[in-house]
């Protein structure tokens, strides 16, 4: 059960980047190209995906546990420290110079944008540079 | 700044925006996780510490997010996708994406998506640094002319 959820949550959230427009790296630097001609619509995407999560997780954390009465696995990280701050920094000049987040990076891996491949392995490489040097 | 009307998608936006918040929300109510992609990869990458336990609904989340651009494009038409940068900037890009989003814990998923429905501050610190960080690069990358 828990793996079909898995696997249809991957697939809808999927098929939402696509429909959104977040898989066109032109539609997210045209979001992104505040100071210049701005398309908005990347911030309804957000909006309308807000209030599901908000209302899940205020259900959920006064529950306790899952839909199935099994843990939930939610991090309880509080603390705002420089690596968060700095990192999203990192995070978003990477956003802005290609057009690719993590989630729209692997769903375009399997729409056959070949160029894609590039973004993914050094995104890879980024993620094991910081394990390794952190030890996280 | 001017609002390009002509580019502007409200409905897809809107419908996608659903989509993703159905998702995060059946990963959240049936695995209790936070649907946070950055995350959901790191962890594969070093599976030789993670709990054996834990790899299966990550690589199926993942398998569902490959798979579903393919049977998207069996019943509907793939929206255009224009022409991508060159491989030197992709690279470059990515390996910002993967140091920033390990260093912050979170992407657009984990933070924007899960992070600020759960009215976290950390996440939505997280939030406004990446756009922030996203707006003043595209008008350095697009306008400033520096770069």
């Amino acid at each position: 059960m828990k793996l079909r959820t898995a696997y249809l949550s991957g697939f809808i959230f999927g098929v939402g980047l696509i429909v959104s427009g977040m898989t066109n790296p032109k539609k997210v630097i045209g979001f992104l190209d505040l100071f210049g001609q701005w398309d908005p619509s990347l911030m309804l995407v957000m909006g309308a995906a807000i209030p599901f999560t908000f209302i899940t997780f205020r259900w959920l954390e006064k529950k306790q546990t899952t839909i199935l009465n099994e843990v939930l696995h939610l991090p309880g990280t509080r603390q705002i420290d420089l690596p968060l701050i700095i990192g999203s920094i990192f995070f978003g000049v990477g956003w802005a110079l290609a057009g690719y987040c993590p989630g729209p990076a692997i769903v375009s891996l399997g729409l056959g944008n070949e160029s894609v491949v590039y973004f993914v392995i050094a995104m890879l490489v980024g993620m094991k540079l910081v394990e390794i040097v952190t030890k996280k | 700044m001017t609002i390009d009307w002509l580019a502007f998608t409200p409905w897809s936006a809107i419908i996608g925006g659903v989509l993703i918040g159905v998702a995060a929300s059946l990963l959240a109510l049936f695995n209790g996780r936070i649907a946070g992609i950055s995350g959901i990869i790191s962890q594969l990458l070093h599976f030789k510490s993670a709990p054996k336990e834990h790899l299966p609904w990550r690589i199926l989340f993942l398998l569902g997010l490959i798979s579903s651009g393919w049977i998207y494009q069996l019943f509907f038409q793939l929206p255009v996708i224009s022409p991508s940068n060159s491989i030197a900037t992709l690279m470059i890009a990515g390996l910002l994406v993967g140091v920033g989003t390990r260093l912050g814990s979170g992407c657009t998923s984990g933070h924007g998506v899960c992070g600020l429905g759960r009215l976290s501050t950390r996440s939505l610190i997280a939030t406004i640094s990446f756009m922030t960080a996203g707006f003043v690069a595209c008008y350095l990358f697009l306008h400033s002319g520096l770069i």
